[in-house]
């Protein structure tokens, strides 16, 4: 074994490169230099975004705890992408007077998160998986209580860190059931030797529990609002898109290659648990008025509609989770960064607050609501096309009338993304937002997610290219 | 094995130990009581994983292993979260999740 087979761990390790850079620079940079940190770590993680899109070669590595394939690649690329978007978006956030001191933290706190969720992604073993989500949660409890100053923001940190930690104990306690009936910890061998027994089917429900913690999944969503608002903005937007999106990614993978002895016990599942998502999660958003605990809740109810590609157990979910992950990616992040512009030049965080912000700032309220109509799926941004194709490979299976309330959720969803746009276009505000200009890094990470809400919707052959990839059970 | 003590008494003393962590961590009002709710189920699956591994699979290690690491990473847990605990005290002068509570249903 050569030193060059280490290189198809190339997305982990250029990470861990990258963090101690960071690292090493905030040492040894004198105070002059220090201001230049978060452009450095901007063009650096830009240069491992491109770095990750050079062809690979699939293979394992540790005796097979480690395993790389296309699809696992593909799902890497898809985290940087949305990682990098959320690096630019913080930069000005980070310029603050506050933040100034802490800002190579930062970067090494959210390298090393996702250094953890590609491990977790790319596990053979669940080892390394538990490692991996361990070292992509723990972090991210000490970036929630980054706002040291801020009592909510402490509040955020413990309610993460406590909840997360219950978490890997229920999924933990899983796991050790299934060691117990089947003897080893490979994913290969525990494919093959889980049968229906009991035991199993009773660890593989604490296992998915404790996943569904991650994936805020109803009724395991409680602790999501609260962290949503007290966390800084950025670090929200991270949250809700980079570690929802790792959880859905491995948690597809292991259903489908690890679990599908029991695929009609996690189908069923996944039929009570999806219905319950979608329908809490909107009943709840319509209600919020703060922006955060808003976009909380939506973020709950379109896992909802994460879960109907998984329900069939096809390719054609499985590559349909893969896109809408890429294009809620997009849509998410374009509405978060809308938020993270007006919060760092305002400190509003409320809907109230949106009110007139068109007459102010019309091209910030025009992303905000192409972003909501991708979230909602109106045609022809690309949210529609992410639902269509769950909705198809839910349906092609025959779950019809799950389809027809995931239809009505995304009715129920309309009505209040709506709400947030009427508060901007139609409502008129005693103190409307003023008008400001955003700096280049705001409008650069506002620009590529326009962009992505609207190529990855037209652009057929994204999907193509993804479903090659793709696998059923 | 002719150690003397049967499995199930170690998966028992197990699930008594997790449940009892289960409900500490949902009933105690104290952050630092929270905290050793959690480690008491972390350290239930490490029993849970130790017996399986020794009665079961004797001829491997991986059990054992992996408690060694659930071991660990709880350390590591443990530590940010007292850091955390620390900062909440600052900020309210108290580590009682009722009055260090701003945010609202």
């Amino acid at each position: 074994m050569s030193l060059g087979t280490f290189l198809i761990m190339r997305h982990e390790l250029l990470l861990i490169a990258a963090a101690l850079l960071v690292l090493i620079a905030e040492i040894f940079w004198n105070e002059d230099k220090r201001r230049y940190i978060s452009l450095f770590s901007v063009i650096l993680f830009g240069i491992i975004t491109i770095a990750g899109f050079l062809p690979s070669t699939a293979g394992t590595l540790f005796g097979g705890m480690y395993v790389t394939s296309a699809t696992t690649v593909l799902m890497k690329n898809i985290l940087n992408i949305g990682a990098l978007l959320v690096f630019i978006q913080s930069v000005p956030w980070l310029k603050k007077k506050e933040n100034s001191e802490k800002t190579s933290e930062y970067f090494l706190l959210l390298l090393s998160t996702l250094a953890g969720m590609n491990y977790m992604i790319s596990a053979g073993h669940f080892l390394m998986f538990y490692i991996g989500i361990e070292l992509a949660t723990i972090p991210i409890a000490a970036l929630a209580a980054f706002d040291s100053y801020k009592n909510k923001s402490a509040e955020a940190g413990i309610k993460l860190i406590l909840s997360s930690a219950l978490s890997s104990g229920i999924l933990l306690y899983g796991l050790s059931m299934i060691y117990g009936t089947t003897g080893t910890l490979y994913f290969k061998e525990v494919a093959e030797l889980f049968g229906n027994t009991s035991l199993q089917i009773l660890g593989f429900i604490f296992f998915f529990a404790g996943m569904a913690f991650k994936i805020s999944i109803v009724p395991f969503h409680l602790w999501t609002a609260d962290v949503y608002e007290g966390s800084p903005v950025s670090v929200t937007s991270y949250l809700s898109v980079i570690s929802k999106g790792a959880a859905v990614f491995i948690l597809i993978i292991l259903l489908f290659t690890v679990f599908p002895a029991i695929i009609s016990t996690w189908q069923k599942t996944i039929y009570v648990t999806s219905v319950l998502t979608m329908t809490i999660g909107n009943l709840f958003a319509i209600r919020q008025q703060n922006i955060k605990r808003f976009l909380a809740f939506s973020s709950i109810s379109q896992a909802g509609y994460i879960l109907l590609g998984f329900i069939g157990g096809n390719q054609l979910g499985m590559a349909s989770v893969i896109y809408y992950l890429l294009v809620y990616i997009f849509s998410n992040l374009g509405a978060f960064g809308v938020v993270i512009a007006i919060s760092n030049a305002t400190g509003k965080e409320n809907i109230d607050d949106y009110n007139g912000l068109y007459h102010t700032n019309p091209s910030l309220s025009l992303i905000m609501t192409l972003a909501l109509f991708s979230l909602a799926g109106i045609p022809p941004v690309a949210g529609f096309f992410g639902k269509f194709f769950l909705f198809t490979a839910a349906a092609e299976k025959g779950y019809y009338l799950l389809v027809l309330i995931a239809v009505l959720n995304t009715i129920i969803s309309l009505y209040y993304y709506l709400l947030v746009v009427k508060a901007m276009f139609i409502n008129k505000g005693e103190t409307p937002v003023e008008k400001f200009k955003s700096d280049f890094f705001t409008k650069l990470a506002l620009a590529i997610c326009v962009a992505g809400i609207v190529v990855t919707g037209f652009a057929s052959i994204i999907f193509e290219a993804i479903k090659n990839l793709s696998f059923g059970v | 094995m002719s150690t003397g003590i049967p499995v199930q008494y170690f998966l028992i003393l197990a699930t008594i130990m997790f449940f009892t962590g289960v409900y500490g961590f949902l009933t105690r009002r104290n952050l630092i009581t929270i905290l050793m709710s959690v480690e008491l189920i972390l350290n239930s699956v490490n029993i849970n994983f130790l017996a399986f591994n020794r009665y079961l699979y004797p001829h491997k290690l991986e059990g054992m292993f992996f408690s060694l690491f659930v071991i660990a990473v709880a350390a590591a847990e443990a530590a940010v979260a007292i850091a955390i605990i620390i900062n909440i005290y600052r900020r309210f002068s108290t580590i009682n999740v009722e009055d260090a509570s701003e945010m609202k249903y």
